[in-house]
């Protein structure tokens, strides 16, 4: 019963952190930023629903598979985006830097 | 020859967890396996050699993988916080830095640590330099002699 609960909260808060990457994604103004967001749903997103998934599933097989799945994405993941960044400057996409102007301070399109 | 052992050893337990079906076929089909690809991966060894993944500070390394864990969570938090605020307070840099590991391992450890940390990409990573996209100045700035870096140079140390 306590462990449904916990699991529970585990699996809410994986979601939770799965949808603000989401919402980062949409939001943030360019690849790389948007990358960031991405690393969110990623790590804390994919990490917190699998707690949850093992703690749903206890010590069984399940659970080792789940860890192997945890790891796969630990090692995994940094290096597609690594070589997502690398290949995106290369082919000379510029990243934005600085402050983000709002929307107000955009200057106005040369006609 | 202990290193071949280790790994076809390695690919049958990772068969077993797989299946997770104790069946005589099955376990004769899961070691042949086994030893079929750690046959077949003897032509790339090549590659498999220029680099000895097991020199690390085994100990350190554990001590390093639920500190790096906490830092995730609070870069995830932090960058959770900006997603969400209206503002959207980033401030996008890309820093180059010299980092003080030695061995590919220690830069591979020290790069995936920043990729995984949310809020700082990793773009370019070669022995005395990196570039890190980072997604505030402040992130960007904290990147040089940190802590991190610090802890990863200690994996080195056998």
């Amino acid at each position: 019963m306590l462990i449904d609960i916990l699991s529970g909260i585990f699996l809410a808060g994986g979601a939770f952190f799965c949808l603000v990457g989401g919402i980062g994604l949409i939001r943030m103004p360019d690849f790389y930023t948007r990358m960031h967001a991405a690393s969110v749903t990623e790590t804390l997103g994919a990490g917190l629903m699998l707690v949850g998934m093992m703690l749903h599933a206890g010590l069984t097989l399940v659970t080792a598979k789940l860890i192997l799945i945890g790891l796969l994405i630990f090692l995994a993941s940094p290096a597609s985006s690594h070589a997502l960044a690398k290949s995106a400057l290369m082919s000379g996409l510029k990243p934005l830097l600085g402050a983000t102007p709002s929307d107000d301070e955009v200057p106005p399109s040369k006609p | 020859m202990i290193r071949s052992l280790v790994s076809a050893v390695a690919l049958f337990s990772f068969w077993l967890l797989l299946s997770g079906m104790f069946v005589p076929f099955l376990l004769a089909a899961g070691f042949g396996c086994a030893i079929a690809i750690k046959l077949f991966s003897k032509r790339l060894s090549a590659i498999a050699e220029e680099s000895d993944v097991l020199e690390l500070n085994w100990g350190k390394f554990i001590v390093y993988c639920p500190w790096l864990v906490e830092e995730i969570i609070v870069a995830a938090w932090d960058v959770s916080k900006r997603i969400l605020s209206p503002r959207l307070p980033i401030s996008p840099a890309l820093v180059e830095f010299v980092p003080s590991q030695k061995t590919d391992v220690g830069l591979v450890i020290h790069a995936n640590s920043i990729t995984l940390t949310p809020g700082t990409i990793s773009v370019e990573a070669e022995h005395g330099r990196f570039l890190v996209h980072a997604l505030t100045e402040g992130g960007a700035k904290s990147l040089a002699g940190s802590e991190m870096d610090r802890r990863c140079a200690e994996l080195e140390e056998v």
